[in-house]
This record gives C-alpha cells, structure tokens and sequence, in this order.
C-alpha cells in the first residue's frame, strides 16, 4: 500500500540566515528513512507519465520502487543505466517541468520527489562504493569532444561505454563548463563534478584542458588527427548586455564573469587571488536560475541588500520553483514588474544606481507570456554599487567561425538535424547550448546522449 | 604543466619567459595572446605573445612585475612550471597588405609590437619601428628591433637615451618629412594608444591598437573584456584584441581597467609571496 501523504518527505536544508553567509551545499539530501519513505509515495503507474517528461529517459518508477525496498545499490544501476551524471541532474533539473511535473500525484498533492531520489541514489554510491569503472574492450574508433560540460561529458560517458576512444577538448583549466564556471558551490559541490568527471576518466576518456578548439586546434585538424566523429558542445558564450546607457561603468557585470570569479576562480575563498567587488547592494537584472545564482552569490560575498529586477511578474520567471523560494528565504528582494532604464554612475566611474521603470503585464506575446508594458513616468532610482547583467547569452562564435561547412541560424546557434543532433556536415554533431542557446543541463545532458547514440550508427556504418 | 626553458630579466620590472607549449607555437600569430595560470589559488592572466618558434615548440612572453600574478611569476625559475596556459587566442593581426607600416611601441608595450614589426619585415614591407621608453634604464629588445625593421628610432622621456620626447613626438615629426604610411600599429599604454590614434587621425592613417582590458576565460564567455569601439560593445578576446584606434574609446578602457586597482596596489604591499615568507 503506498504512502499516501500528499506532500513531499521534506529535504534538510541549512537554516537560511546561515547558509546565506556560506557556500556549503544548501540542502543536504535525505538520510536512508527519508528516502524509503518518499518513495513509497509512488503508485508505480503502469503508463509512467513520469519517464516521458524525462530528456535522458531515466526508468524513474523502477529506480524509486527499489529505493523504496533500501535497494539502493539497485536503484543507482537503474538510473545510470540512461543517465551518466544523476549526483548532478538530481540536484540541478528543474523536475517540476519535467518528471515531477507528469507524476500522478501531483494533481491533487505534491509529486513524488524523485530528483531528491536520484540525488540520493547517487549520492548513497558515491559513499559507499569504491568500486571504479571499468574500461570496456576498445573498438580502436577515435572521438573527439569539443566541450567538457554536460552535453560534451554525457557523450563522452556513453561513447566510452561503447568501446569507442574518447578525447574532450576543454577550453578552461578544469573540466565540467557550467557545472564548475556556472553552478554555484552551494547548489552543486565541485566534489561532485570532479568525481563525475574522474568516473568517465576509469572509463577510458580522456581529458585535455586548456585547449580552446577552433584556434589550437580546427575541427578539420582533428580528423586529419584520425578522429572519426566530433561532437561540439561548446556551450553558450558571449554574454548579452541590455544596450542602456551605464553598463560601462566600474561594477557592472555579466552574470558569466560574475559568477565565474565566484565560483571558477574561488573569489569567495580568501587564500585565492581572484579579484571581486565588494559590495553593498547589488541588483541583479534577469529572472533565470543564473540570476537567482549570481543574486545568492551575491548575498554569500557580503552584500547587505541583493535585489533580483525583473521585468515580468513572478508567475513568468522562468527560474526553477526551488532557487526562486531558496533566494526568497536567504533575503534576495524581489522587485519584479521593473525593468532597468539606465545605470547612473558616480564621480569615479562606479555605479551608484540604477534607473528602472514600472511594467504592468499586457497581452501574451510570442513567446506565450504576457508582455510586459512600461508605465510612463513611474521612473525611480534604486541604490546600488553593483549591477549583474543576468538576460542571456548568444552562441560562442569561435568553432563556427573556424569551420568551413557548419550551418547556423541567425541567432549564431549551430544547426543540426533534431533527431540524430548531426550538423551540416557530415560526422560532426552538436548539443547543447550551442544548439539550443542557454537552456538546462538535462537538456544539454539528452543531447549529448543522442548525439552519442548517433554518432555510434554513424561509425558502425564506416 | 608547462615548462619554463628560458628566463631573461629585461629590466628592474620586465621579465621574458620562454614557455615550452608545442600546440600554441604551431599556430600563434602576431597579435594573439595567451591567457596563464601559474597555481591552483592563482589567477587567470592574459599576455599577447612576443615570440613563438614553430620548431622549438616554445612561445615567448614578455611581461611587466605589476600586480600580484606577475609578481609570483616573475618569482618562477628556469625548469619551473606553469599549471595552465591557454592559447592562441584573439585574432591575429590583419595587416591588409600595407606597404609601408610604422610599429610603435610603449614601455612593455614593445614586447608585444615586437612580432608586428617582424612579421611585416620578414614579409618584405617596409617597417619602421619607433620604440618609446620613460628612461634609459627601462629600454628592452634593441637589438631584436634593429633585425627587424627599416629604420629604427628610441625615444626617452627624459631624454637619457635615444631621442627625448614622446613616440607621438617622433611620428608627427616622420609624417612630416613626408613618410606615406598606410597603416600605423599602436601598442602600449592606453593614454599612449590614444595619443598616436589623435596624431595619425587628422592624415586618415589607419591606426590598429592592442587593447589590454581585464580578462577572465580569453574564449567569448565572461564578457569582463567588452570594450566599446565605434559605440558597439565588442569582446577583446574573440573580437580583438587589435580594433581600429579611430574608433576606440580608450576613456572608457582606462576607467574600466581602473576597477581592481585598490587590490592591486594592497597586493604590491602584501603579496601571498611576501606573506609566506614572514
């Protein structure tokens, strides 16, 4: 008989008026009771709702009924099965428009939790395993992938189970794109990346940092090397800034360099050299969970007030439900329905405010969201000394500029066949945000999946 | 890690290291740089190349002792490592087929118009090369200079070696002996860049700077190096490094390169180096 308790078994979390002071991981994760009782909330439905709503198509109803029996080990060989990086997905997937968003018992209750499973099935055989990968029989066939974040290390972790010999190319001097330059410490530990990343590693692929392909290296380059395929997953790229007056001036960011000061380079940690500004109060303009990143980041180096400036309602955000209520709790102001006009600086060049006006919401727009409408003269000044640029990224123009024969659209993203992920030219694939522009990890993660699933027909065929 | 296999003090303050990275040497190119990290705590810095040796495998960098990474580099020794350094990156220099080129350079800046000179040169154009010092105790690369330009001019402030005055002095006054340059290249100080854009603007001589602002990844993703030229934000280190002076606003680089400077200046007193050692 199934736990019928309509709300989720609840996570532990660090009390917010600490945790916003540190950069420890805010929640963390069930303890084995927890886990078994959470997942004898699942009916195990016959037509799984659940699994369809998953991009790298986790068996979730077999994983959670083995949890529920404290078959831990059993649940982990069900996930990874689909799915090479569950201590990430689980932590970092926005479930709530995914699987748990298609669980039955969310219609009346709350779903099952189940990216709190997987974290926890992951996070139970990172602690009590040491048994190490193993590489399987080589197929001699050598790829190459352009990228060591999540839709380049997925690939690579399928290709590699294959028996394909796999190389990433990685442009930073560590391996893991967003997940260590992006991702904040406190959401998703860089312990957890790396050990994802050495577990790949015991499989046979192997890493090559500091190698920014398209100018070390061209993709024509790497087949003369003898690679037979290549993945691109080079991720987003070029920030993009609201084109308002101000945004030269001495405290105004992306939220790229922000939060890879922060997080890449240890800005946080005294005993590392990397510079940050200290500051007062900081706005950070944008709605997405790299804005709630950089905002609690924010919060962490010192900040007395962090405000989030968006220009829709909270209904639009298009933020994970979870870093939205986590950013509220830790003190983040929400001023929604505002949308920056122009930033004003002092004497010496810094910011000492921003300039916004009121929006109110009008009729939906393109993109299915009510659009958001000025208010004439409802123009105010709010204090700052930091201004965070949180509203977009456009492709990073390095390998299409390199590579003869790769289509793009007009937003720069490469063009690829949806189905088999395969670029305009032959045995070139691409996913991620590349592709699709900033989007998640689960999506970047299915990608590389399908690139590999691809790629390994391709060069069966040759 | 990357191997130290030549280290030369140029001067009091300036440092050349010659870096053994055979995949970077393959393909550099004037005007590119590299971006390095010397330890795990340290920071991400960027240096334009001065050399490379395609045979050797080894690219050359020149760099100044002004904050705390240059401080702990220029600590390293010849055999000593680096942990990370990445590159080629930026554009090379596009040169458009001039004939007749005259490469400035500034201070430490002259490491960098170094390979400019001696890629035109070797190409056969005609270079001349006008390198600026504060003093005669700072002047670096002489005798490279002279292998690989047309005519060669130094300049000192103080006028203790070479000609005194500025670059910007001794380019008016070539202009005005009636030298046709088609293309000018500026490298050195920001306030430096801007006054050699000024001189050559009124005669319509293209002008290409080097611009240097703060830099984190050097690959198109942190934006920390947007520079505005011609009133388009554009990247240093996937639209750059090199723009058309003419339309630079080097006010802005110099306020924006100004946003750590109180870091900078507590880490010349209190280095983790110096630190360690007490």
């Amino acid at each position: 008989m199934p736990n019928m308790s309509l709300t989720k078994v609840p996570m532990p979390e660090q009390d917010p008026n600490v945790r916003n002071k540190n950069f420890l991981e805010v929640s963390m994760g069930y303890t084995e009771e927890m886990a078994m009782e959470e997942a004898s909330r699942c009916l195990n439905c016959k037509h799984k709702p659940c699994v369809s709503g998953c991009p790298v198509n986790v068996r979730i109803p077999e994983f959670v009924a083995k949890v529920a029996e404290g078959k831990f080990e059993e649940a982990y060989e069900i996930i990874t099965s689909t799915n090479s990086l569950p201590a990430i997905s689980g932590r970092v997937c926005p479930q709530e428009n995914q699987c748990e968003g298609k669980c039955v018992r969310g219609i009346k209750g709350e779903s099952v939790s189940i990216g709190r499973l997987e974290r926890f099935c992951a996070d139970y055989h990172m602690k009590h395993s040491d048994a190490k990968a193993v590489k399987p029989q080589s197929n001699g066939k050598k790829v190459a992938v352009v990228g060591a974040g999540p839709s380049g290390l997925t690939c690579a972790g399928d290709l590699a189970k294959k028996g394909y010999e796999v190389t990433v190319f990685e442009a930073f001097h560590t391996a893991g794109g967003v997940l260590v330059y992006g991702i904040p410490e406190f959401r998703l530990p860089k312990a957890i990346v790396k050990k994802e990343v050495e577990n790949l590693q015991d499989l046979g692929v192997e890493v090559k940092t500091n190698m920014v392909i398209g100018r070390v290296l061209s993709v024509d380059e790497l087949f003369e090397m003898g690679y037979k395929a290549i993945f691109i997953g080079s991720g987003a790229g070029l920030p993009s800034f609201m084109g308002i007056e101000g945004e030269d001036l001495i405290g105004v960011y992306s939220a790229n360099e922000y939060l890879t000061r922060t997080n890449l380079m240890k800005a946080y940690l005294e005993d590392y050299d990397t510079p940050i500004i200290k500051s007062k109060s900081v706005a950070v303009v944008g709605g997405g969970n790299v804005a709630m990143d950089a905002a609690r980041c924010a919060k962490r180096l010192g900040a007395e007030n962090v405000y989030i400036v968006y220009r829709r309602g909270m209904e639009e955000m298009p933020a994970r439900k979870e870093e939205v209520h986590h950013a509220m709790e830790e003190g983040i102001i929400f001023k929604n329905l505002n949308n920056p006009v122009k930033i004003l600086g002092d004497e010496n060049g810094r910011v000492r405010a921003m300039e916004c006006i009121e929006m109110e919401l009008g009729e939906p727009d393109a993109s299915g969201r009510r659009k958001p409408i000025a208010k004439e003269g409802s123009n105010f000044e709010l204090p700052v000394d930091t201004v965070i640029m949180s509203i977009g990224t456009s492709p990073n123009p390095l390998i299409r500029s390199t590579t003869p024969g790769l289509d793009t659209n007009k937003r720069g993203c490469l063009v690829v066949n949806e189905d088999t992920m395969q670029t305009t030219r032959e045995g070139v694939y691409a996913g991620g945000d590349a592709v699709t522009g900033a989007a998640t990890v689960i999506l970047a993660m299915g990608a590389g999946k399908q690139a590999a699933k691809s790629i390994d027909e391709y060069l069966s065929k040759n | 890690m990357y191997k130290i296999l030549k280290r030369r003090q140029l001067n009091e303050n300036v440092v050349l290291m010659e870096v053994d990275a055979p995949f970077i040497a393959k393909k550099a190119l004037a005007g590119q740089f590299i971006i390095l990290r010397v330890d795990e705590k340290g920071e991400r810095i960027p240096l334009t190349i001065s050399d490379y040796d395609r045979e050797k495998g080894t690219i050359t960098i020149i760099f100044q002792i002004v904050g705390q990474t240059t401080m702990l580099l220029s600590q390293l020794k010849e055999g000593d490592a680096l942990l990370d350094f990445v590159g080629p990156l930026g554009k090379a220099t596009d040169f458009e087929g001039a004939k007749k080129v005259c490469v400035i350079g500034g201070g430490v800046g002259n490491a960098i118009a170094y390979p400019s000179a001696k890629q035109l040169f070797n190409e056969g154009v005609e270079v001349d090369v006008i390198a600026g010092f504060r003093n005669k105790d700072i002047v670096i690369l002489e005798d490279e200079f002279k292998k690989a330009s047309t005519n060669f001019y130094i300049t000192t402030d103080d006028g203790s070696y070479g000609e005194k005055g500025f670059v910007t002095n001794k380019l008016q006054s070539l202009i005005d002996a009636g030298n046709k340059y088609d293309l000018v290249v500026a490298i050195g100080p920001v306030p430096m860049m801007k006054f050699v854009c000024e001189v050559t603007r009124p005669y319509g001589i293209k002008t290409l700077v080097s611009l240097n602002p703060i830099m984190i990844d050097g690959t198109g993703m942190c934006g920390g190096c947007r520079v505005n030229v011609g009133g388009e934000i554009k990247f240093a280190c996937v639209d750059g490094p090199d723009f058309d002076g003419h339309l630079v606003n080097f006010d802005e680089l110099m306020k924006r390169n100004s946003t750590y400077k109180e870091k900078e200046a507590h880490d010349r007193e209190h280095c983790r180096l110096y630190k360690a050692e007490q």
